[in-house]
C-alpha cells in the first residue's frame, strides 16, 4: 500500500513539487494504483455515495444558511423566504433535507453490508468503531438541523429530545438547564443547534479521513471475507473502482432527484409547515424515518429512566459487534446458521421502524417489546452463541477462485490487464 | 552528576511537574466559563410572574396561561371532580408525591396536597407530560384529566398519573392568591 513511491510526476513543475509536498504521490497511491478485491459487489459503492452525499450536505448547508435567520421569531418566515423569494431556494433546501434522508438510507445500507460480510472483524475493528462514532455524529447533525425550521415537529422534537437527559438521576434537570440554556426550549436553544449544526459536518469530515485511512490501512473486506493473497486477487482502483463507484452514485443521485422534484414531502411531516407553539403540541409526533426503530424501542419500555438507556444502548451496542461475534468466519454466505438471524434482524429493524410510526398503543407495543428484545438479543445472544456451533461451508482458496468458480473457466490476467474483473460497471462499453 | 540526576529531581523535573500542574488549573479554569455560558443566562433569571385575574371562570371551565415559555394549566374543579379525587387511594398511585412546590418536598398527593389550603376549587399545574415534555391534552369524559398524545401517558383530573411512562405527577409551581379572585404564579 506504499505504491506512492513508484509515483513520477511528468512536469519539471509537479518533481518540484512533489520533492516539497507529496500530495500527488498521495491521492495516486490511495485512489488510482490503489488494489481493491476484484469480487467486490456493488454495495461496495456506498462508501463513494456517503462521501459524495457529504458533500453535497456540507455544499447544500453553506448556501442555505446565508439565507436563514436562527431566531425563535425569524426562523420560520426565514426558511419560507428561501422556500418562496431566494432564487433556487425551493431547490437547495429539499436537496438538504431529502439529502439527509437519503445519506441515512446509504449508511443503514453501508451498515448493514458491513454486518453481513464480517466487516468489522480483525483487523478491522478500529475502522469499524470509526465508523460507529460517524453514524453517532450523523444522528447528533440530522436531529440539529431538524430544529432549525422552528416548526411544530421541530419544536417538539428539540423537546422530548432534550427531554431524555433529564431521566438521568440527580444531575438531569441540570444538564437540562444547561442544554436549553433556560427554562424550556426557546432561542438559545436555537442559536446553539444552529452554531452546532454547522461544526458537526466538518468534525464528520475530519472523522471520515481517519475512517479512510485506517480501511487503506488494513485494505477492503469483500464479499468472500477472505484476504487478498496475491496481485490476481485485485484490481487497480482506477479504473475499476472508480468508475463503478460513480455510476453506483449517479444511479442514488437519480433517486435522490425523483424524490426532491416530485415528492420533496413525503418524507418530511406537515405539522412542520405550522410555526412551533410551546403551549400546544401535535397530536401525533413521530420522529423523521431514519429514528423510527429507535423511538420505538424507546417507546417499548414502560419506564422513563430504562427506555432511554435502551435508546442509547441500540446505538452503543455497534460499537461492540467486533468482540461480540466469536465467528472467525468473516462473510454471511458462508453461514448458514447466522444468515438466518441475521435476515431476521433486518426484518426486526424495518419492524421497529414501522410500529415507531405507530400510535403507542395495544398490539402495537406488545409487538415493539418483542422486536425490541429480539433486537439486543441479536447481538448479546445470537453473535456470541451462533459462532461456536456453526459449521461454516468451505471457504474458497483465493478471492480469484471465488470469482473464477462464480464464472465459469474463464482465466484471469494479472492486475489492471483483465477487462473483465467480475462485476459489470468496469465492463468496457460497447 | 549521574548519580544524583537519578536520586535527587533536577530543575528540569520542577519544570515539568510545575508547568503541568499550571496547565491543569488553567485548562479547567478556561474550560468553566465555555461551558457556564450555556446555563440560563440573567435575563433567563429575572423570574417574570404571572398574574391572572380568575373571576370569569365558572366550574369545570380549564385556561391554560404561559409561564416562563412554559404552559400553566389553570382549572375551576367541580364538586364531582373534587369527590372523585380525594376518594382515591394515595397508596395505590405511580407516583405517591404531590409533587407542589408550594409544600414539603415529600407531601403525599392526597387531592388536599395538591391544591393551596383554602382554595382546593382551584388547580394550577405545569401542563408539561414528565415523561419527555410534551402538553397533554384535556381528556373530554366524566372522569376528566389529561391524556399525553406523545408516549401515552395519563393523568387523573388533579394531574396524578394514573398510566406510564410518565413517572411522576404534573409539577404544581409556586403560586399564591393575591385576592379571591387573582393568583400570581412564579
Amino acid at each position: 500500500m506504499s505504491e506512492h513511491s513508484t509515483f513520477q510526476p511528468k512536469s519539471r513543475f509537479g518533481r518540484w513539487f512533489e520533492s516539497r509536498l507529496p500530495v500527488g504521490g498521495l491521492i495516486y497511491g490511495s485512489f488510482v494504483v490503489y488494489p481493491t478485491p476484484r469480487n467486490l459487489n456493488y454495495l461496495w459503492t456506498f462508501g463513494a455515495i456517503l462521501l459524495i452525499m457529504l458533500g453535497l450536505q456540507i455544499a447544500t448547508g453553506v448556501v442555505l444558511a446565508m439565507q436563514y435567520t436562527p431566531h425563535a421569531d425569524l426562523a420560520f418566515g426565514s426558511v419560507e423566504r428561501i422556500m418562496r423569494d431566494v432564487n433556487y431556494g425551493w431547490l437547495i433546501r429539499y436537496l438538504h433535507a431529502n439529502g439527509a434522508s437519503m445519506f441515512f438510507l446509504a449508511v443503514y445500507i453501508h451498515i448493514f453490508r458491513g454486518i453481513y460480510y464480517g466487516s468489522y472483524k480483525a483487523p478491522r475493528e478500529i475502522l469499524w468503531i470509526l465508523g460507529v462514532l460517524l453514524f453517532l455524529l450523523m444522528i447528533a447533525a440530522a436531529f440539529m438541523g431538524y430544529v432549525l425550521p422552528w416548526g411544530q415537529m421541530s419544536f417538539w422534537a428539540a423537546t422530548v429530545i432534550t427531554n431524555l437527559f433529564s431521566a438521568i438521576p440527580l444531575i438531569g434537570d441540570d444538564i437540562q438547564a444547561l442544554l436549553w440554556g433556560g427554562f424550556s426550549v426557546d432561542n438559545p436553544t436555537l442559536n446553539r443547534l444552529f452554531s452546532l449544526h454547522y461544526l458537526l459536518p466538518f468534525m464528520i469530515l475530519g472523522v471520515s479521513v481517519l475512517h479512510v485511512w485506517a480501511l487503506h490501512v488494513v485494505g477492503q473486506n469483500n464479499p468472500a471475507g477472505i484476504e487478498v493473497k496475491s496481485t490476481r486477487d485485485v484490481v487497480a482502483f482506477t479504473p475499476y473502482a472508480t468508475l463503478k463507484d460513480l455510476f453506483a452514485a449517479s444511479v442514488f443521485l437519480i433517486v435522490l432527484c425523483w424524490f426532491v422534484f416530485y415528492v420533496p414531502n413525503y418524507l418530511g411531516h406537515s405539522d412542520n409547515y405550522i410555526p412551533a407553539n410551546p403551549l400546544v403540541t401535535p397530536a401525533h409526533i413521530v420522529p423523521e424515518w431514519y429514528f423510527l426503530p429507535f423511538y420505538a424501542i424507546l417507546r417499548a419500555i414502560p419506564s422513563k429512566l430504562f427506555g432511554v438507556i435502551a435508546f442509547f444502548a441500540a446505538i452503543a451496542i455497534l460499537f461492540f459487534v467486533p468482540w461480540l461475534d466469536r465467528s472467525r468466519v468473516r462473510s454471511t454466505t458462508f453461514r448458514p446458521v447466522f444468515k438466518i438471524f441475521f435476515w431476521l434482524w433486518v426484518i426486526d429493524c424495518i419492524g421497529l421502524g414501522y410500529l415507531g410510526s405507530q400510535p403507542p398503543e395495544g398490539a402495537a407495543i406488545v409487538f415493539a417489546r418483542v422486536f425490541t428484545v429480539y433486537y439486543f438479543a441479536f447481538f448479546l445472544l445470537v453473535m456470541p452463541i451462533v459462532g461456536i456451533f456453526e459449521r461454516p461451508r468451505p471457504l474458497p482458496a483465493s478471492i480469484a477462485e471465488s470469482v473464477l468458480t462464480r464464472r465459469g473457466s474463464r482465466s484471469i490476467g494479472p492486475i489492471g490487464e483483465s477487462p473483465e474483473p467480475g462485476e459489470p460497471a468496469a465492463r468496457p462499453a460497447g | 552528576m549521574a548519580d544524583s540526576d537519578a536520586t535527587q529531581p533536577t530543575r528540569r523535573d520542577f519544570l515539568f511537574v510545575a508547568t503541568a500542574a499550571v496547565g491543569a488549573v488553567g485548562l479547567a479554569a478556561t474550560a468553566w466559563p465555555f461551558i457556564d455560558q450555556l446555563n440560563p443566562d440573567a435575563a433567563a433569571l429575572a423570574l417574570a410572574t404571572v398574574d391572572v385575574d380568575l373571576s370569569d371562570m365558572e366550574p369545570g371551565q380549564s385556561i391554560t396561561v404561559p409561564w416562563r415559555g412554559k404552559p400553566v394549566s389553570i382549572r375551576r374543579r367541580t364538586p364531582e371532580e373534587m369527590e372523585r379525587a380525594a376518594a382515591v387511594d394515595v397508596a395505590s398511585l405511580i407516583d405517591p408525591i404531590a409533587r407542589n412546590e408550594n409544600l414539603d418536598a415529600n407531601a403525599p398527593a392526597t387531592a388536599e396536597n395538591r391544591t393551596l389550603a383554602g382554595h382546593e376549587e382551584w388547580l394550577v399545574t405545569v401542563n408539561i407530560c414528565t415523561h419527555l415534555g410534551c402538553v397533554p391534552v384535556v381528556v373530554q369524559t366524566e372522569e376528566g384529566g389529561w391524556h399525553c398524545p406523545c408516549h401515552g401517558s395519563d393523568y387523573d383530573s388533579i394531574g396524578r398519573v394514573t398510566h406510564g411512562p410518565a413517572p411522576q405527577n404534573l409539577a404544581i409551581p409556586q403560586y399564591a392568591f393575591l385576592s379571591d379572585t387573582s393568583i400570581r404564579i412564579g
